[in-house]
């Protein structure tokens, strides 16, 4: 089997970013950048399901600018196998990503996608399903457990109200929740493994997608400030600040 | 200011580490050294992000290949933890193999080097007596030979990791006085007449295990001896080379810390009607922690740049040791006030790296002898 894991590279999480004074985005000078914490479980799941003899190549792709190179370089020092790299410095948005995916799915004829439930950094959770819409694909979203069993895979999901199970053939999509797994640490031998390891340099022309957003932001603000709480007495006089003044009982 | 010397592989390995060090050492680096341990398997998983391979060949477990600025990255990452502890007890092991891979013989590195490197085995480096540290010309350990081995006899004290250590590279005198009458042996722990007893009241490094080490006519089998009689003293100079790097680098990571939580008190701290941060006392404070940080990162680049060459410039090394302990210090106790009675609290980094920095100072060569060793290999 031969797995794709598409990678973003984003604000590191550690970050507190700022909004620029202009509200047209925020402020990525000088600002650490790592790969997406979801893509990173979805590498690692790819590379769990090779390790169990599941599949036989790992192949990432990163649709960014030239830095996005050095996330797909961290994917193949965990132990992905290849690259691919469809350099840009557009904006792109979760539906020109499907579309270049599908593409992609289209030449290297993966089984598995395996892709994060969203990126930290624009949270919009829809690259994924967008990507099963356009392939025709079954799909297993917010996927906190991945089975293979013969032709099917059995993806147990974290839902609203708890967990739910879905099964379906292959080939199929899967993204990844916070639960699935702890992403293994780079090693040293591994960094200077995927030195080695080739990256197929691309651009979205090669595909034919355009690019351009859909979307359009009209304004970038901070979240209103915390504002300073209350202490209440007794449980009475929270139950009635809660219906009479906040309003949510 | 941009790093003349990064390649994309050292931010990679340095990033892999920073992750590392947050998610595995931080959260719980003040629970293990109040608690005066950590458990084994942080030593695996250091061990399999490749941390104890520098310079030793793939064959015996290493990573094949040696790079000083990554030694550094990881030294100054590590120790910006400020848990110096966990630190030292960690990398205790790579004063060791060192020897090791340069004197043993096939046999021994084959069984001994890839435990250690992978951390599923402790070593520990057993040089320091109760008599002396600083003259290691003076050793009185004495090893004499019996039959197809050799019977150890003596005390070593102050062994980092020398209580959980498998393995201990021990300095014993041979022949006569001097440093040409010292001899170097592996005596592995469990070894007849071979004790150890824990140092438990120490200022810092709580998380480190520190031993006094016994040795009653200890057998040792010929084998055991590393390098030929009299002449092991010397072999083992360059790997106090490495030593001194890590420590300078530790100790660059412990400035960091220092200034780094100095300023985020001191922005947040407001006396006198504003923050701290907008007292000229204090911001003066910043400016010379800084500037102090900055020169040592620089010297420690151009050694580190100077090693890769294939030089081994041990004058600046024991001068960089010296910058770097003092830079440390100065560092912790500038922070120490910034924080005024909070930073005199117990539970935060600043506290624990202000009683750590003196260890820095004295071990792998004080301050004092390393000025002395500078001005002689400036040929003084
Ligand atoms: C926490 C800790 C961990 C350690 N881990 C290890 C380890 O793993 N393995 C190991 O072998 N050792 C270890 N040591 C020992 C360390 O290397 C020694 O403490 C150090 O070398 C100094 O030796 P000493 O303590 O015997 O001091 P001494 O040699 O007695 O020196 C005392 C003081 O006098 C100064 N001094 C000595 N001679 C001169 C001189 N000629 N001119 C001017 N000043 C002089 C020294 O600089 C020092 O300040 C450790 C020490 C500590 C505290
Ligand atoms: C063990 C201990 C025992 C104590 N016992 C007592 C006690 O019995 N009774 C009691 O009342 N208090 C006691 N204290 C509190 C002590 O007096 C205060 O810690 C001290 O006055 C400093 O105040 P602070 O800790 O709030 O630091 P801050 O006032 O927050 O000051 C932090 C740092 O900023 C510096 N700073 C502040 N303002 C300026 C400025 N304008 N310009 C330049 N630098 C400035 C200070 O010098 C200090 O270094 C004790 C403290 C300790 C640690």
């Amino acid at each position: 089997m031969k797995i794709l894991v598409p990678v973003k590279r984003v604000v590191d999480y550690n970050v507190k970013v700022r909004v620029k004074p202009d509200q047209t985005g925020v402020d990525l000078a000088n600002v650490k950048m790592s790969m997406n914490p979801f893509c990173e479980i979805a590498v690692e799941e790819a590379i769990r399901m090779k390790e169990k003899g599941l599949a036989e190549e790992i192949v990432v792709v990163s649709i960014g600018p030239a830095g996005a190179q050095e996330t797909i370089r961290t994917a193949l020092a965990m132990g992905a196998d290849r690259g691919i790299h469809v350099t840009t410095d557009a904006i792109v948005e979760p539906l020109a990503v499907a579309k270049i995916l599908a593409k992609i799915a289209g030449e290297e004829s993966p089984e598995l996608i395996i892709l994060g439930k969203q990126a930290i950094d624009d949270d919009a959770n829809a690259t994924g399903q967008m990507l099963g819409a356009l392939l025709g694909w079954p799909q297993g979203t917010f996927a906190s457990k991945v089975e293979k069993d013969g032709d099917t895979l059995k993806v147990t999901r974290e839902i609203d109200g708890g967990l739910q199970t879905v099964s379906f053939g292959l080939p199929a999509i899967v993204t990844t929740d916070l639960r699935l797994n702890e992403p293994r640490y780079a090693s040293l031998p591994n960094i200077m493994k995927a030195k080695r390891k080739p990256i197929d340099a691309k651009a979205p022309e090669d595909y034919g997608v355009d690019l351009t957003p859909r979307l359009e932001v009209l304004k970038v603000a901070e979240p209103p400030k915390r504002q300073g709480g209350v202490k209440v007495e007794t449980v009475a006089e929270l139950v009635s600040k809660l219906k009479n003044e906040a309003g949510v009982l | 200011m941009q790093n003349p010397f990064d390649t994309a592989e050292r931010k990679a390995f340095r990033e892999s580490v920073e992750a590392f060090v947050a998610r595995e050492i931080a959260p719980f680096a003040n629970e293990w050294d109040e608690a005066g341990d950590f458990p084994w398997e942080l030593h695996r998983q250091a061990g399999a992000l490749g941390l104890f391979g520098f310079g030793i060949d793939e064959a015996y477990g290493g990573l094949g290949f040696d790079d000083a600025f990554m030694r550094m990255d990881s030294g100054v990452t590590l120790a910006y933890t400020g848990a110096g502890g966990v630190n030292a007890s960690l990398g205790c092991r790579n004063i060791m193999t060192g020897p090791i891979a340069k004197l043993a013989s096939e046999e021994i590195r084959r069984a001994v080097l890839p435990e250690i490197i992978s951390g599923r085995e402790g070593g520990a480096l057993a040089m320091t007596e109760p008599s002396g540290g600083s003259d290691l010309s003076r050793m009185k350990t004495r090893a004499v030979r019996d039959g197809q081995g050799w019977r150890i006899s003596g005390e070593k004290t102050f062994i980092t990791g020398g209580m959980k250590a498998r393995w201990y590279v021990v300095g014993a005198r041979t022949g006569s006085e001097g440093f040409g009458g010292i001899s170097l042996f592996l005596v592995e722990a469990g070894s007849q007449g071979f004790n150890r007893t824990p140092i438990k009241n120490k200022m810092g490094w709580w998380a480190s295990d520190t031993a006094t080490l016994h040795f009653d006519d200890c057998y040792v089998p010929a084998g055991n001896q590393l390098g030929e009689e009299g002449l092991c003293l010397l072999a083992i100079m360059e790997n106090f080379n490495f030593e001194r790097l890590a420590l300078a680098s530790g100790c660059l990571g412990m400035a960091k810390r220092c200034l780094d939580d100095a300023i985020g008190w001191a922005k947040e701290r407001e006396t006198f009607g504003k923050p701290l941060i907008r007292h000229q006392v204090i911001r003066h404070k910043i400016a010379d922690m800084s500037m102090r940080i900055d020169a040592l990162e620089a010297y420690l680049r151009a050694i580190a740049w100077t090693m890769n060459e294939g030089e081994m410039p041990a004058a600046e090394l024991a001068k960089v040791k010296v910058l770097g302990s003092t830079t440390a210090e100065f560092c912790a106790s500038e922070a120490m006030q910034i924080l005024g009675g909070a930073g005199y609290l117990r539970g935060q980094a600043i506290e624990r790296i202000y009683r750590e920095v003196k260890v820095m100072a004295i071990g792998g060569g004080s301050e004092e002898i390393m000025r002395d060793l500078a001005v002689k290999q400036m040929g003084l």
